[in-house]
């Protein structure tokens, strides 16, 4: 049985974690995409942004999340989400607009937003350094041990306070987006934009209007990513280029322009990576009696060491490039 | 068509050559003769990248990748051979894992065709990719095993002790590989695409790189690299790097002649309507995708050469040392300030770029100095210790801000591409 | 004063000249046909009109109110709506969010409008919940035209609205549009089936090389015997 509490602990949970941090990150890409049409590279840096300004506010008020019990960080999380959204509003402006008005191909502007990503990465270095830090600052991480109701499993569940946090966050995002697709006015105009942006256009709805919603969601969802994910592991300046790949992975399989499949393709991408790197022999031992002689089972049963996780997300990346190029929820672009 | 006098050219390399001179004055000849030879490898990095983005609008976001697999090759070749690991048993310990490795492939590709012998298709996939996993499996295990008895006993294989030259070669050739298996997959699909994929192999190959310490000595690092040509050591600094930089002059001048003849042959002619108009292109009956490859992988050949000239030169094969900021979007930039599609143009990119890139540092340094001393004096800053890496960072900003001003105020770069016109 | 008055337009794509001077108009409640050969640049003018490319010479009127060169989306403030001849309509929403967002700029109109889209097109009531894109051609037309019409217009643009339809379905809107104008809305429309367009038209226009040829009621169009010789097959 700790075997498999040692899989849910190993798998389960930090899958979950994962997934949701991707899931988050791709819903941006994926509605960036489908509203402006081009990969926006500079994703992973505004998640890191809105990480970095979580970390400041908390720096400036380490006490405010005791009033509540709840971790300053996130209750700070609302205001760096509104200015990680003002400042995707911001440089959309300055950066990406002034291009979209001479009409440049999709590839211009990636290359644009690659700019931008060094612009962030610059920022943010140069006021933060490169080192971790933790988003803890005047207080402990909480943990949560589970027990389970059987002799056999004599070890916990283990989960951690901002895991909580996040999972109910993802709830929460999740079902509000899709409210907002599904019944609001403007989340209708923006699947209308998306499908058909000259139509739009011809219908009176103010491009501006939907390209600016696109990115308040993005940005805000993006400094959510990562303010999550810093709060689980610690605000890392350089994580930017590990988050994209995966992100963008996890859009493409999800079919790009689809917000759903863009969620689904970050929990595939999530437990992927997981999976990848989980040692199965840890699940094989109960059984090592029964096994014949001469099979000999090796310590280390984990398909790629975590050194290569990297290559997971490439590896899906690849495999749905070549099999289903639409992703497995019938993108709009290919 | 009319034969201007170039005086757009002329002026910005009399420019060029001003610049060049001031650095000379500055910082002696043996910094900048330095500067220089890196300043060239990057050009023959520029020219590869020029030609995919500028003859064919495919846009690369790991060059990164491709220098440290021409890296790679410089130092595998070139390294002295390591006899303790060549006198045990090891390499036919290694040679007999890589036999598996072919076998396995052998053998999933074989039950990829199982259909052919009646069997269903999906229990062909699903015997397909179990046997892919078990494979997989039982190969990583034995590798493991051998790279780290390799790693234990010998430290690392070690090189080949050959010219460097060959390196170097074999540095194009493994580049363009990878570039041709990146390439079949996401030529046909939007450009975004290529660039998302070219930008995860790069962090592939080098987290592969830094983590095979059996192969590389990861972050160990190798070195001295042994140049082509006679070392600082018996010419001295100043003659040593001249002669390595005319053999990089020698390097380029070839591929800006063969990029000139195939520039204005049928085939660059191709190339640039496919670019254009693939639609038309493709209606006149052009293999757009075969043409599309063949730029790719031409343009990651050039990257692998050099990539391998300018790891040779720095005499060290480190992996860390790969970054994409230095390797990537210097690069970039290069390009598409030089001219993207101008040959010329993006050697002059390269040059220029790499100059400020590299008069930025003590430039960085200082202005931070100030800026602190400042900030300290008004605001009452406290100021980290590592305050030196960060003034580094602020270069980062300024090569992004850079790549959004190029794009925006002068999208086709100092000396655009000039498009013959038949009339 | 004429709904839609357009005097000597000139105008094309990145400096390409289509219509080389083309004039224009039609009274409050009318419909007018713009018919002619391809490459007359029928399309281009409805485009230029809706300010979906850049006028280089001429004035284009709404009701006397100079609106050249405007862009599309300020149009629709003034009561102008546009159904292009593809890519119509947005094919993962459904019926009803179609509808919808015909009706974006005044939302308060919209139970209102659409119950009166529904009486012209029934069949989009049953469909109303089905993504617009599995629909068939007429319905998508008829989905388009209800989009434009939510707007409550008083100038309607229908570019080829029965491009590409079956006979049977050509002739059903062709009765949809006459009952809309009969409602009150003035139509402009580019048709290939010229004749069928000419005998439900007020005025018609008949464009050749981006100019007019021949401008008059379309009765008198279709009885010109000029006209049916050069533009309507005999």
């Amino acid at each position: 049985m700790n075997e498999l509490v040692f899989f849910i602990n190993n798998v389960v949970i930090s899958g979950t974690v994962t997934g949701s941090i991707y899931a988050m990150g791709a819903i941006g890409v994926t509605l960036v995409f489908s509203i402006m049409r081009f990969a926006h590279f500079a994703h992973a840096d505004m998640m890191t942004l809105g990480a970095f300004m979580v970390l400041l506010l908390t720096t400036l008020f380490p006490n405010v999340g005791a009033v509540v019990g709840l971790p300053s960080a996130l209750l700070l999380l609302p205001i760096a989400m509104a200015l990680t959204a003002g400042a995707a509003v911001g440089i959309d402006r300055a950066f990406y607009k002034p291009l979209r008005a001479h009409d440049v191909k999709p590839i211009v502007m990636v290359i644009a937003s690659l700019g931008v990503t060094l612009m962030l990465q610059g920022l943010i270095r140069l006021f933060a350094g490169t080192s971790s830090q933790s988003l803890y600052i005047a207080e402990r991480k909480d943990i949560f041990r589970f027990e389970l109701p059987f002799d056999l499993a004599t070890r916990n569940i283990v989960v951690t306070e901002p895991q909580i946090i996040l999972f109910v966050f993802v709830i929460v995002a999740v079902v509000s987006l899709h409210l907002f697709l599904s019944r609001s006015r403007l989340g209708k105009a923006m699947r209308a934009m998306s499908d058909n942006p000259d139509l739009a256009r011809a219908s009176g709805i103010n491009t501006n209007t939907i390209v600016a919603v696109t990115w308040i969601i993005a940005g805000s969802l993006a400094a959510a990513a990562g303010t999550l994910l810093s709060l689980d592991v610690a605000f890392k300046p350089d994580l930017s280029f590990f988050l994209l790949l995966p992100i963008f992975a996890a859009a493409i399989v999800g079919g790009v322009g689809h917000p759903y499949g863009a969620i689904a393709g970050g929990f595939v991408v999530g437990f992927a990576e997981t999976l990848a790197v989980f040692n199965w022999a840890v699940l094989l031992r109960p059984f090592r009696d029964s096994l014949p002689e001469w099979l000999d089972l090796p310590s280390n049963l984990a398909l790629v060491g975590t050194e290569y996780k990297i290559v997971v997300p490439f590896f899906i990346l690849v495999a749905i490039l070549v099999w289903r190029p639409t992703g497995i929820f019938k993108g709009k672009v290919i | 068509m009319t034969r201007k006098l170039p005086i757009r050219e002329l002026v910005l390399f009399a420019g060029l050559l001003v610049a060049v001179l001031a650095v000379y004055g500055l910082m002696g000849a043996a910094y900048s003769t330095r500067m220089l030879v890196e300043a060239a490898c990057y050009a023959i990095l520029a020219l590869g990248l020029t030609i995919q983005w500028g003859y064919a609008g495919q846009f690369n976001a790991g060059v990164m990748g491709f220098v440290a697999l021409g890296g790679f090759c410089a130092m595998l070749f070139s390294v002295p051979t390591n006899p303790a690991f060549w006198n045990t048993e090891l390499p036919g310990e290694l040679g007999r894992v890589l036999l598996y490795l072919v076998a396995a492939i052998a053998l999933v590709y074989g039950a990829t065709k199982l259909d052919r012998l009646g069997i269903p298709k999906r229990l062909r996939t699903f015997i397909a990719i179990v046997l892919a996993v078990v494979l997989y499996m039982a190969v990583i295990g034995a590798m493991r095993e051998v790279t780290d008895e390799i790693e234990s006993r010998a430290g690392f294989i070690g090189g080949l002790g050959l010219p460097t030259w060959v390196g170097w070669i074999f540095g194009g050739a493994l580049a363009g590989g990878i570039g041709y298996f990146i390439g079949r997959i996401c030529l046909g699909l939007r450009s975004d695409y290529l660039a998302i994929a070219t930008l995860g192999i790069a962090e592939i190959i080098k987290a592969f790189l830094k983590n095979s310490d059996w192969l590389t000595r990861g972050t160990a690092t190798v070195s001295p690299l042994p140049w082509p040509t006679p070392g600082p050591g018996e010419l001295g600094f100043v003659l040593a790097r001249a002669i390595y930089l005319s053999i990089t002059a020698v390097v380029i001048a070839a591929i800006f002649f063969l990029l000139y003849r195939a520039y204005y042959a049928p085939w660059g002619r191709m190339i640039r309507a496919i670019r254009d108009n693939e639609i038309s292109a493709a209606a006149m009956g052009k293999d757009i995708n075969r043409r599309r490859l063949e730029i790719f992988v031409l343009g990651c050949i050039l990257m692998g050469i050099g990539g391998a000239a300018l790891t040779s030169f720095n005499s060290i094969f480190d992996p860390q040392g790969y970054l994409p900021l230095n390797h990537t979007f210097l690069v970039l930039v290069m390009v598409i300030l030089g001219g993207p599609g101008n040959n010329l143009g993006t050697i002059f990119g390269a040059v220029l770029v790499y100059i400020i890139w590299i008069m930025s540092e003590p430039l960085a340094l200082s202005v931070m100095h100030a800026v602190t001393a400042l900030g300290e004096g008004w605001f009452g800053w406290e100021v980290g210790g590592n305050l030196d890496s960060r003034a580094l960072q602020a270069r980062v900003f300024v090569i992004g801000l850079l790549i959004s001003l190029v794009l925006r105020y002068a999208p086709k770069g100092l000396i655009p591409e000039k498009v013959p016109q038949y009339d | 004063m004429a709904l839609l008055e357009a005097s000597d337009v000139h105008g094309g794509y990145g400096g390409m000249n289509i219509l080389n001077g083309v004039n224009m108009s039609i009274e409050v409640n009318e419909i007018g046909v713009i018919v002619g050969p391809n490459g007359a640049g029928k399309s281009t003018m409805l485009k230029a009109i809706f300010g979906m490319l850049t006028v280089s010479q001429g004035e284009i009127r709404l009701r006397g109110e100079p609106i050249t060169n405007t862009a599309p989306n300020k149009l629709v403030h003034k009561g102008m709506a546009y159904v292009p001849q593809e890519k119509n309509i947005f094919p993962s929403l459904t019926v009803q969010e179609n509808l919808e967002m015909g009706t974006y700029i005044r939302p308060q109109n919209f139970r209102r409008m659409l119950e009166q889209v529904y009486e012209f097109f029934p069949p989009l009531r049953e469909k109303r919940r089905q993504p617009a894109g599995e629909l068939s051609g007429g319905q998508r037309q008829m989905v388009a035209m209800g989009r434009a019409l939510m707007v409550e217009p008083s100038l309607l643009l229908l570019d080829e609205p029965t491009a590409g339809l079956s006979p049977l379905f050509m002739n059903e809107i062709f009765e949809r549009i006459k009952t809309i104008n009969a409602a009150g809305v003035g139509v402009l429309m580019v048709e290939q089936n010229a004749k069928q367009a000419l005998a439900i038209a007020h005025k018609g226009f008949v464009l050749a090389s981006g100019q007019n040829r021949f401008t008059d009621t379309g009765e008198a169009l279709l009885n010109d015997p000029e006209v049916a010789k050069s533009f309507l097959g005999g």
